[in-house]
């Protein structure tokens, strides 16, 4: 098994005719993933990349029985898109656009409140679950089907650290970029609660970041909910306080923001934490051992 | 994005937050001549970025236009140092002249996004004047919090709710009220992500008034706010950074050390810098080259390099996802053939089309360290800038 994504999923694309929306598309395809339907307003009725394009999500739903959505959708028009996947009743909805304006993202999540739809990013690299499907724009010959979990909020470290692990022929059962934005769509213990419940995860990985208290709730997840051993990373360590690092979510501006905190926090809830970025997979491999 | 007191209020004022009577002087004569106007005792408040001004000697309460005209000499154009700045400080350029007003009471006032119930959150407090963090930490039972349904927006009970929480009586209440609506309906349309109205003033005869406020706004909603871009005031920025920007390097920060880094990703580009500290040395920047696949964008980001007298060696560490490494290693052999780079260069790349960035660089004979992985790029890197350090 793995989580969220999987030989099931019959994805959807919204903004697949645009230039990234094509590039990615292509890749998950090529990776293996069921590419089933394409959302652009107004080129609906069309053929791209051999994927049947439709006008709306409820259409596409549907006609095609899509049960994810990967969006690539520009951030003036993303939290419209947003709504309009969770209205057509789409499960998952994984949203890569970087830099929708916070407040949008606010009316969003307030109407997502009573919806059943799980949000993934925005800002985010997506989800795959090795061997089955890729809903994302990560690289997908770096993956490796196994049984470690890996959580992030970051897109290319956790490229590194994947990469780390299936170097040591330490393989994933799912790896989700949950976003580098200020109000991600699902936080660390969304994910945690996933792969705790998912028998064919045996550990996890989890890379944090500066800014917000998120690793902080996932340490009192951890602490009080997990039976499986968590590894993790938390970036930022060196980072000047209230500046921006490159996310949007990446600032600190309190003490909870601080690298040093979170770390504190993950550890004395029972995480291991590697001692450096290069060294994820090494630390991962010695908790395993003791399993 | 930040902007100056001095704009925050201008705002504040539109939306029908009283502030005290003042305007912005940019010379000695200017800040004479406010207070000439006001007639009264009145405040000379430095304008800059940074908080802690009123300790650093920023803020000077004055009898007459002379007493003006002189803690305004004393302030523009030298640098504060405050708590927040850093031991180069910020440039003062401007000063805003106000009247000094009879202060009874002073409260704090603030909406943020909170990230747990992913609302607005509305915080007041009697105890004003001092930093939240340090109120929530001592007494929290001192902060009343509101968050607010962005559907529904601000309510009338909330603002009741809070008033009192503050021991506010009578008509204050409803004046509270009307300013909380007005600050939320300002955060809505002007894109805020943090209004603070601290000290929110209440006067010898009971009226509320804006002593001091900060607007940050979200840089990701700056497209639909053409009017508050405008009020940037890039000389209280890092010249370094408004450099970059300038060149298309949006995810630009000066760090303290001599290492240049060039990395693709936010999170790996803080991995990076962590991971150059802990093999001993220290980063000058952090740099997210972002995803556009531009050889310029690696062209000016050594260009930043050369012009950064501090950096004695530079990273170049990319794992290529939507940014290939064939047009990062075509913008190095370009940043070559058009810079005198002289500096050691390492360079660790992996990911989306690998080889033909190695064939690249290889066929360009350019010299450069290969590290073949994340910790050889920083272990060498350091190494690199001992070795010219000496």
């Amino acid at each position: 098994m793995s989580i969220l994504v999987d030989e099931n999923t019959r994805l959807l694309v919204q903004g697949i005719t645009g230039s990234e929306g094509s590039f990615h598309t292509q890749r998950c395809i090529e990776y293996g993933t069921r590419v089933v339907a394409g959302v652009t307003p107004g080129k609906g009725g069309s053929q791209h990349l051999a994927v049947p394009v439709f006008n709306s999500v409820e259409k596409a739903v549907s006609e095609t029985g899509a049960n994810a959505s990967l969006m690539f959708v520009p951030p003036a028009f993303a939290a419209d898109g947003i709504l309009e996947a969770v209205e057509a009743g789409i499960p998952l909805l994984v949203c890569i656009t970087d830099g929708i304006p916070v407040l949008d993202m606010v009316k969003v999540h307030r109407y997502l409140r009573d919806k059943s739809t799980r949000l993934i990013g925005p800002n985010c690299p997506g989800v795959v679950s090795p061997g089955k499907c890729k809903a994302g724009i990560m690289v997908g010959e770096i993956h490796l089907p196994g049984n470690v979990g890996v959580v992030s909020r970051s897109g290319t470290l956790t490229y590194d650290v994947v990469s780390q692990l299936t170097s040591l022929g330490i393989g994933q059962s799912t790896c989700v970029g949950i976003g580098g934005d200020v109000l991600p769509g699902s936080t660390f213990v969304d994910i945690l609660e996933l792969f705790e419940a998912d028998p064919d995860t045996e550990a996890v990985v989890l890379i944090g970041e500066i800014g917000g208290t998120m690793e902080q709730e996932a340490a009192a997840f951890i602490s009080r909910e997990m039976t499986k051993p968590v590894i993790a990373f938390v970036a930022g360590s060196t980072a000047p306080p209230g500046k921006r690092m490159g996310h949007a979510g990446a600032i600190i501006t309190g003490t909870a923001g601080k690298a040093s905190e979170k770390i504190k926090a993950l550890a004395q809830a029972g995480a291991t934490i590697a001692p450096n970025p290069a060294e994820v997979a090494l630390t991962t491999r010695n908790v395993l051992e003791t399993l | 994005m930040k902007v100056h007191e001095y704009q925050a209020k201008a705002l504040l004022s539109q939306y029908g937050i009283p502030i005290p009577r003042g305007r912005v002087a940019s010379s000695t004569g200017e800040a004479r001549e406010i207070a000439a106007e006001i007639g009264s005792k009145a405040v000379v408040k430095a304008q800059v970025y940074a908080g802690g001004r009123g300790k650093a000697g920023g803020i000077k309460i004055v009898n007459s236009p002379e007493e003006a005209e002189k803690a305004a000499s004393q302030l523009i154009g030298t640098k504060l140092v405050t708590r927040q700045t850093g031991a180069e400080g910020v440039l003062v350029s401007k000063v805003l002249v106000e009247e000094a007003s009879d202060v009874a009471q002073e409260l704090y006032l603030s909406i943020l996004i909170d990230g747990t119930s992913r609302l607005p959150l509305m915080m007041a407090s009697k105890a004003g004047g001092m930093e939240i963090e340090e109120v929530a930490q001592s007494t929290p039972e001192r902060i009343f919090r509101c968050e607010i349904d962005p559907a529904i927006g601000f309510q009338p009970f909330q603002g009741r709710k809070l008033a009192y929480g503050m021991n506010l009586d009578g008509g204050q209440v409803g004046e509270a009220t009307r300013l909380m609506t007005n600050l939320y309906k300002l955060f809505v349309k002007k894109d805020c992500s943090l209004a603070e109205i601290n000290p929110l003033g209440v006067t010898a005869e009971g009226k509320l008034l804006a002593l001091d406020a900060k607007l940050n706004f979200d840089d990701n909603a700056l497209y639909r706010q053409k009017d508050i871009q405008e009020l940037q005031d890039k000389e209280q920025e890092e010249p370094l950074e408004v450099q970059a920007r300038d060149w298309g390097i949006n995810n630009y920060v000066k760090t303290d050390g001599d290492i240049g880094c060039m990395v693709n990703g936010a999170g790996l580009a803080m991995a990076v810098n962590d991971l150059i500290q802990y093999c001993g040395g220290r980063a000058a920047n952090f740099l997210d080259i972002g995803t556009l696949n531009n050889p310029e964008r690696v062209v000016n980001s050594f260009k930043m390099f050369v012009a950064d007298p501090r950096i004695k060696a530079v990273l170049v560490n990319i794992f290529g996802g939507m940014a290939r490494v064939d047009v990062i290693a075509r913008g190095i052999v370009e940043a070559y053939q058009q810079l005198d780079i002289r500096l050691p260069v390492v360079v660790r790349l992996a990911g989306t089309n690998l080889e033909e960035g190695q064939r690249i660089l290889a066929e360009s004979r350019i010299s450069f360290i290969q590290a073949k992985d994340f910790y050889d790029g920083a272990h060498k890197v350091v190494q690199a800038a001992e070795g010219a350090r000496q």
